[in-house]
């Protein structure tokens, strides 16, 4: 079964980038050189592997892990884009007035803040669905814009730098920033994505909790009825918990990254990280190579434009083609095994019928 | 006599931005009505954006609405391949579709026309003002001088009203929504019907996609849809699934979106990034109001 998902995975990831040179060859770039640049943008040096690749994953990585332990508990968290921005918002201003703390202290406020305003983000979403039954997925979309909105108020109202001329924070005090492996832009925020995943993965399988929240996405009438779960609110609490990490995301990307905050802080990483929780097979470990891989791909990306003059973009259409090809994969044997007990069935009636 | 041309400008500005809602909401209504959420509309509507531009820049305004269409539905038809045909979750594969709009027309639009974009001279179509009707005070800058899109928009809402509501197809429709397996049973082929309704449903988000650029922005921006698809779906959840109601929802989002311009013209020092919230939050607000008392077809989302 393992095997299996590990083989989609890369079938998919291959026909995403065979679509992606056929689709550039159809448009008049040569695809050659494009997935050479991608790759050498990516993989082609210590630097870029360090400072390109895993800075961008990192943030896919630990979005993804809240998106995997929501979806696996069967809340659609559409909304990890806005959850994000809410926390870099609530981690920059905590991180521009941590001056006196020092820095182990600061960085702590500073991350805990960030998931706060995360949860709080979300917290909306997760009183609606269960006040009001309304689907998380659409509110929690339209959270998204709100957040996008309110990032670009504050960046040119209350959080704007102290010349007033650039829509950007000034930037956060020395003491809240990640530590940074020298000479690279690698910062400690992976060590936090790594822990993460091993975590979770503690939690999915040697704890109640993750039972039971494995429990409610699988069936929630079963888990109700048969181990008296009460499901309503496992799924609010996975959307909250979700919430929490795609903010905690954002704080790390501030105080890792960018040290201010910016209007297109993020470039879409709450939904690629859609797309990499899918293909991570919503398995914590599996989320940590796929979003290795989609950093990658987004690192290389850049590269891509600057030396082949690809737009960067395109490599939205493989991130899209991996999801259709993992999610028809994924029906193909969900529905081909009840196929086959349902043959299964059937002779069993036709024996139990002659017997 | 100020405040009245004020009035008339808000309004004429309202019907204007609410008619890519309206459309595109419209043609999602007939979708959501057979069982299938297509989250991948404001990929649907961007990609009829670009095919609007792309037919319009070669050969005039009417081919890229034609285009747009085409693409939309064409789409459409992909998410309708692997949301119907193979049942995947219509989640997931609906933001997959977004996504790869976004890639696919940024990367189209960049080799088409360049870094300096398609600029302002794209054949546009022009408001056709109704004889007689469109001089009324008020209402007739609104909803009698506004461009064919607008008039396409208002004429869909009667005539899918009765389509769904006054014919075997529509019957059809709604019994896949409602009941998939007893449709089924009664000898409704209800993937067939669902998958119909989606690719027509895709065609109404490409015409809004043209809408957008032919009808009011006048040229392609990556990603300028902007949340007009995801604004849709909350429409027909607000419109109770009903196109009446989905048309009058599209008119109130308009006007929350209109808002903006009047306040610029009245020069009120409000940050424009509030007006930029407004229809999200309002979206939110009514959302939380209406669904508690309203039913969704009871198939929705269901393979």
């Amino acid at each position: 079964m393992r095997a299996h998902g590990w083989w989609v995975g890369a079938g998919a990831l291959a026909a995403g980038l065979a679509a992606l040179a056929l689709g550039l060859e159809l448009a008049g770039y040569e695809a050659g050189p494009a997935l050479a640049a991608l790759w050498s943008g990516a993989f082609g040096s210590w630097y870029a592997l360090t400072s390109a690749t895993l800075v961008r994953a990192i943030p896919l990585i630990i979005i993804g892990l809240g998106l995997a332990l929501a979806f696996r508990g069967g809340a659609f968290n559409i909304g990890g884009e806005g959850q994000f921005y809410a926390g870099a918002i609530a981690a920059t201003w905590l991180g521009l007035h941590a001056g006196a703390l020092p820095s182990p202290v600061a960085i702590g406020v500073l991350l805990c803040g960030a998931a706060l305003a995360g949860a709080l983000w979300v917290a909306v979403p997760v009183l609606l669905r269960l006040r009001f039954g309304v689907l998380e997925v659409i509110s929690t979309l339209l959270l998204n814009f709100v957040a996008e909105a309110l990032t670009s108020l504050v960046v040119q109202g209350p959080l704007q730098e102290s010349q007033g001329i650039y829509p950007q924070s000034d930037p956060i005090v020395e003491a809240a920033r990640l530590p940074v492996v020298p000479g690279t832009r690698l910062h400690a925020g992976l060590l936090l994505a790594v822990a993460g995943a091993l975590l979770l993965h503690r939690v999915f399988t040697r704890t109640l909790w993750g039972f039971r929240l494995r429990a409610v996405g699988l069936g929630p009438r079963a888990a109700e009825i048969a181990g008296r779960i009460d499901s309503r609110r496992m799924g609010a609490a996975a959307l909250a918990a979700s919430g929490a990490i795609a903010g905690l995301a954002g704080g790390v990307e501030v105080a890792g990254v960018s040290y201010a905050l910016f209007q297109n802080l993020s470039p879409g990483y709450g939904f690629t990280a859609i797309a990499v929780a899918l293909l991570g097979r919503l398995h914590p470990l599996g989320v940590g190579l796929a979003g290795f891989l989609f950093g990658a791909l987004e690192a290389g990306a850049g590269a891509m434009q600057r030396d082949a003059g690809v737009p960067a973009v395109a490599v939205y259409v493989v991130e899209a083609v991996v999801i259709l090809v993992v999610l028809l994969a994924e029906s193909a044997r969900r529905h081909g095994a009840a196929a086959l007990a349902s043959i299964g069935a059937a002779r069993g009636a036709a024996r139990a019928g002659r017997g | 006599m100020e405040t009245l041309a004020l009035a008339a400008g808000f309004l004429a500005a309202a019907v204007r931005v609410a008619t890519p809602l309206l459309l595109a909401a419209t043609g999602e209504t007939i979708a959501q009505r057979s069982g299938v959420m297509n989250l991948g509309l404001e990929g649907v509507m961007l990609t009829g954006a670009l095919a609007a531009t792309l037919g319009a820049s070669a050969a005039g305004p009417w081919t890229g609405v034609a285009l747009a269409v085409l693409a939309g539905m064409l789409l459409a038809g992909v998410f309708a391949l692997v949301t119907v045909g193979a049942r995947a979750d219509q989640v997931i594969a609906g933001t997959a579709v977004t996504l790869g709009a976004i890639g696919l027309t940024g990367t189209v639009y960049r080799q088409a026309f360049g870094a300096a974009g398609a600029g302002l001279d794209l054949p546009t179509l022009p408001p056709i003002p109704v004889p007689g009707l469109s001089t009324l005070p008020v209402l007739g800058p609104a909803l009698f001088s506004q461009p064919a899109p607008t008039y396409i928009g208002l004429l869909a809402v009667p005539a899918v009203w009765w389509f769904l509501f006054r014919t075997r197809p529509g019957l059809a429709i709604r019994a896949a929504g409602e009941a998939a397996g007893t449709a089924r049973a009664a000898g409704v082929p209800t993937r067939l019907v669902r998958a119909a309704a989606t690719v027509a449903g895709g065609g109404f988000a490409g015409l809004a996609g043209a809408t957008l650029v032919l009808a009011q922005v006048g040229t392609f921006a990556e990603r300028m849809t902007a949340g007009r698809g995801y604004v849709a779906i909350a429409i027909v959840v607000l419109g109770r699934w009903h196109p009446v109601g989905v048309a009058v929802a599209s008119l109130a989002f308009g006007a929350a979106m209109a808002l903006q311009f009047l306040f610029q013209t009245l020069g009120l020092g409000v940050p424009y990034q509030l007006f930029l919230m407004l229809p999200y939050a309002l979206a939110l607000l009514a959302l939380a109001g209406v669904v508690g008392r309203v039913r969704a077809p009871a198939d929705l989302g269901r393979a």
